[in-house]
């Protein structure tokens, strides 16, 4: 029996995720500080995992409706409506998923023809790329650059528009970058999807973990809530990655699409996950706060470090992560990170696993503790320092 | 709530060169704000928060509910301050409801801290009634959890 006969051709050739390669090495050395984590360094709050704990106490372990619980979807059509503007219905225009992933997912494989063409930006999430390959469209990345501090670039996104382009897919703020897109921008974006009839899948999961200015969706812009499908989820703002929980909300005749592919792969988000989101979003706002304002602080205090050490990097407007240039080290990012993780045992993750943009740039995340980000940003000053000295060595001879 | 102030209660580590690498300041500002908020008495003092159940750290805690007569002038003010400047009391609070005082007390051993209610508080003038509960075991102080949840050991050290 030879394996590869019964592997598909597509997934053969789909490249395996840089930051899984990198996470096999770190995982070698435990005592290393990580700021590779992409998620909150929070546990749950607690009135969110008793929530879950008492719906489990009330054997709640059934099945639910494939759309999600109607009293879920009722609470995110009014979290939506206070938090990005538009109303949506929970009847017919949310559905809740397992994770801002699954819902990429499925909004590709629902729109996508093969060779359909998907506008996204790039640095971005891992999983992008290999999401529209896998729904058979053609992966189109469109560069975000450290001089506009990585935030929407509306005229590239013309520029790279091409015969067969169907999707615009975004993420502000931005996983890795933290860049953001203001108002201006993405009215500029909303009247070229127009012009080009093009969906937007806006997936805007740190939407509360934003720092400077208000958070705009392009959703709430005049006549896109009609060509939107709006991502979001629990993971980030309220700390709940591991409750693998998440939402769309979108016209009713693309939410039914996905409903086709979401019933028959996945039935339904967990029912402990569901009630735990529920009470999130009646009851967590003070929680989400008391986490952006801690991320915000710290965020403060890397950026000054890091560009003290000599790396430059913008100020990232949202998200929990820090993007600076290691260009003036001589190493290239993914040298800059075996090295660092040898020689001073910190870890940061090499831009370039989030795409071909992201080279001469590292990853890394200040959701970790005072303590953690003091000694790793410390540790990083000395790394910069030997190489400096390395490279006036180097110079001399 | 100034920066120092917010930095001050999620650091464990307050040393002031440590301060100023995080707010970024030198250590001559931190010393500086250190002062003029114990001037201020906003800052009133350092407390490391240890295990009691630690066996060298070993103490016995009671907390007890005092009834006294106020009094024509001050209220209950001179008997609350009288029982509070007593070493064996550890902390001591004016309530509403069924009784009047709320007082922690820390002693060696239980004989300690009986002798001093029945012997010292109870019997001073105006002191109408205690009644004492003695602390079995602490399960969160200061907003510290002493079990705390196991930290999740499978959680990946680097992720997208």
């Amino acid at each position: 029996m030879n394996p590869e006969n019964f592997i598909a051709d597509h997934i053969k050739s789909l490249p395996r995720s840089g930051i899984r390669d990198f996470f096999a090495i770190v995982s070698e050395m435990p005592q290393a500080i990580s700021l590779g984590i992409g998620e909150p360094d929070f546990v749950t709050p607690w009135k969110i995992r008793e929530a879950s704990i008492f719906a489990l106490e009330q054997g709640k372990t059934s099945y639910t409706d494939n759309r999600g619980l109607l009293s879920l979807r009722k609470e995110i059509s009014k979290y939506c409506a206070s938090f990005f503007g538009p109303e949506y219905d929970p009847v017919s225009e949310i559905l809740v998923t397992v994770g801002v992933s699954e819902a990429i997912d499925i909004a590709l494989r629902s729109i996508l023809n093969p060779g359909d063409k998907v506008l996204y930006h790039e640095p971005c999430y891992v999983s992008y790329a290999p999401s529209v390959t896998l729904a058979f469209g053609e992966a189109i990345p469109v560069a975000t650059t450290p001089g506009q501090e990585f935030s929407l670039d509306p005229e590239a996104f013309e520029k790279a528009w091409q015969p067969g382009c169907k999707i615009l897919m975004l993420n502000f703020p931005t996983n890795p970058t933290g860049g953001t897109a203001d108002r201006e921008k993405l009215e500029r974006l909303a009247k070229f999807a127009k012009d080009k009839d093009l969906i937007v899948i806006s997936d805007e999961i740190y939407a509360e973990l934003t720092y400077e200015g208000e958070h705009v969706s392009i959703a709430s812009l005049p006549g896109m809530k009609e060509r939107t499908l709006l991502l979001h989820g629990f993971s980030k703002g309220f700390a709940m990655t591991g409750f693998r929980v998440g939402f769309g909300c979108g016209p009713d005749w693309l939410i039914d699409a996905m409903m086709k592919i979401h019933q028959y792969c996945m039935m339904c988000a967990p029912i402990l996950s569901q009630e735990a989101a529920i009470e999130a979003l009646v009851n967590g706002s003070e929680d989400v706060m008391r986490m952006r304002d801690q991320y915000h602080k710290r965020r403060d205090f890397v950026i000054r470090r890091f560009n003290e050490i000599g790396l430059s990097c913008h100020l990232p407007r949202g998200s929990f992560y820090a993007f600076p240039d290691i260009s003036i080290t001589g190493l290239n990012e993914t040298e800059f990170c075996h090295r660092l993780l040898r020689e001073q045992e910190v870890a940061v993750v090499p831009g370039t696993a989030f795409g071909d943009h992201g080279v001469n740039h590292v990853r890394a995340s200040f959701s970790t503790s005072y303590e953690k980000l003091v000694e790793a940003t410390n540790r990083m000053e000395s790394f910069v320092d030997c190489l400096d000295s390395e490279n006036a060595h180097s110079a001399a001879i | 709530m100034s920066d120092l102030l917010s930095v001050l209660q999620e650091t464990a580590d307050p040393r002031p060169e440590r301060l100023a690498q995080i707010l970024g300041c030198t250590e001559e500002d931190v010393e500086s704000e250190l002062e003029e908020l114990r001037k201020n008495k906003t800052l009133l003092g350092w407390m490391p928060l240890l295990n009691p159940t630690h066996h060298d750290l070993e103490q016995v805690r009671a907390v007890i509910e005092v009834k006294i007569s106020p009094e024509r002038e001050g209220g209950f003010d001179r008997m609350a301050m009288r029982i509070s400047k007593f070493e064996e009391v550890e902390s001591c609070y004016l309530m509403s409801g069924g009784y009047d005082l709320l007082v922690f007390v820390t002693g060696k051993n239980l004989r300690f801290v009986a002798s001093f209610i029945s012997e010292r508080l109870a019997t001073i003038d105006g002191v109408l009634s205690t009644a004492t509960h003695f602390l079995l075991r602490p399960y969160k102080d200061h907003g510290h959890i002493f079990e705390e949840e196991s930290e999740n050991q499978e959680k990946p050290s680097v992720s997208p």
